[in-house]
């Protein structure tokens, strides 16, 4: 009997332990392209992600066709010409928080974190490592902030001379999460 | 009983470590709220005209599309014409996108001094996703005004002898990313007609398609068969052929075509080329449009932090 009782506490335990995982749906990337000629801005807010505090495991998942553009016909060409989203729906990242132990789950305010794993985007996979902040606010909200460049050649991403001038060749992205406790 | 209690700790010790191991993202799609995204669509063709004839695109909500649309003469008029290109003939049009499916325009042609404007509206539309469609169907009806002065002036002349009307179904797929093709039940309707022999309503049905060839190049087709014992007999079949071109803000139309009128009241029901004896034309339209509305998601940029 007693061995029932500790092994359903081991069971309960280990499965709130494996509750703390935070997620969302509305998560917001944007990015911007800056030159001389032209700046291009566009704007994702339904990316989803998921975060599980005890690991540091994070993974972020952001339709390639709901990025707005304030030009549709710049957002058809985007997704046809450049990015091929019917062919490569999705931009996706996968990686883990290195520092975790620096956050204090228990105390609210702000956590410098460094993120390090795979992001795939266009088809093409890079290993990446991003600087990112989290604002712990309470038990059920969290927040995460993170900036970083990205190259469009380094994903394959072809760019036609006539538009060279256009398009930088960095691309400053902007993610900006609000996350909730996953419970289930 | 004791393997038993001993197999219910294993598994409270293993199952935490398998969920971290596992796809994170995976957690989302079982959830209760099923994914609801329904994807349009996009980009049957690179604009909203295949060479005359609508296409299955409608300029994006809160979109001007400024076309200028320009057919040479024929080229069978020989070397003193410069093969046509010392002739032309025009429409300059503006199309508006109201809505993601209704679209509206307004045009002034050369052939017949021709004001024109129309309706376009996307009943059904392509889709993939939680809600699947497989084809594009569009409504398009559009109103033509005959502004050249009265043949015979004497006469009691009535305005409404001046309009023309035209009705199109166009029901489409792209089938693939580079395939789209279209089919284009029409009549037009004409208030007044030469003679008693022929009709005021004209039936026929258009075919249309694109293939790209690159990723901006596409190349274009369409054609209309007029049913017979409608319309005088000097006339003859609409049969264009052009190539899209697409660079960033433009789209360059360039094609070759026995249709004089860019209307659908001219190309369809008063045709006058005919491609085996040379009556062809150059021409191209060249589309450019300006965002007037910016989408709602980039006026609210919300960071509170």
């Amino acid at each position: 009997m007693r061995l029932l009782i500790l092994s359903l506490i081991i069971t309960l335990s280990s499965t709130l332990n494996a509750q703390s995982k935070w997620f969302t749906r509305s998560g917001q990337i944007k990015f911007y392209s800056s030159t001389p000629v032209e700046d291009i801005e566009a704007i994702n807010n339904s990316v989803s992600s998921v975060l599980d505090q005890a690991t540091g495991n994070i993974q972020f998942s952001a339709e390639i066709k709901s990025f707005v553009f304030e030009k549709a016909l710049m957002q058809e060409h985007f997704n046809e010409n450049y990015m091929e989203s019917d062919e490569y729906p999705q931009a996706k990242f996968a990686g883990k928080i290195t520092n975790m132990n620096e956050v204090d789950w228990s105390t609210p305010g702000d956590y410098e974190v460094m993120i390090e794993g795979k992001l795939t985007i266009h088809g093409e996979t890079q290993e990446v490592k991003v600087k990112g902040t989290f604002r712990v606010v309470d038990a059920s909200s969290l927040k995460a902030k993170a900036e970083f460049k990205v190259k469009p050649e380094d994903y394959k991403i072809s760019i036609p001379d006539i538009v060279r001038e256009k398009i930088a060749k960095e691309i400053s992205v902007t993610v900006n999460m609000e996350y909730k406790p996953l419970k289930r | 009983m004791k393997k038993s209690l001993l197999f219910t700790l294993f598994l409270g010790l293993i199952i935490p470590n398998v969920q971290a191991q596992e796809d994170l993202l995976s957690l989302l799609e079982n959830d209760s709220t099923p994914d609801s995204t329904v994807v349009y669509t996009e980009a049957s063709f690179k604009t909203t005209r295949v060479v005359n004839s609508h296409s299955l695109e409608n300029t994006a909500p809160g979109v001007l599309d400024f076309k200028i649309n320009h057919r040479f003469g024929e080229i069978n008029t020989g070397g003193y014409e410069m093969f046509g290109l010392d002739q032309a003939s025009m429409r300059l049009g503006f199309d508006y996108g109201v809505t993601e499916r209704l679209m509206v325009g307004i045009g002034r042609s050369t052939w017949n001094k021709t004001y024109d404007g129309f309706v376009k509206y996307k009943v059904l539309r392509q889709s993939s996703g939680f809600k699947k469609m497989p084809v594009t169907l569009i409504w398009f009806s559009g109103m033509y005004v005959n502004s050249l002065k009265w043949a015979e002036p004497d006469r009691e002349n009535y305005f409404s002898s001046r309009l023309d009307y035209a009705h199109q179904l166009i029901i489409g797929r792209k089938f693939t990313e580079g395939l789209s093709l279209q089919l284009m039940p029409s009549m037009v309707h004409r208030n007044l007609v030469e003679n008693t022999d022929v009709s005021n309503d004209v039936f026929s049905i258009g075919v249309a398609g694109r293939q790209k060839i690159t990723k901006r190049v596409s190349v274009n087709a369409e054609y209309y068969y007029v049913l017979p014992d409608q319309i005088q007999d000097i006339y003859t079949n609409s049969l264009s052929i052009g190539v899209d071109i697409e660079t960033g803000g433009h789209v360059f139309q360039l094609m070759v075509t026995n249709s004089t009128a860019m209307t659908e009241n001219g190309f369809i029901a008063a045709n006058t080329g005919d491609w085996l004896d040379g009556d062809i034309r150059f021409g191209f339209n060249i589309s450019r449009v300006f965002t007037l509305v910016k989408p709602k998601e980039l006026k609210e940029t919300g960071s509170d932090w």
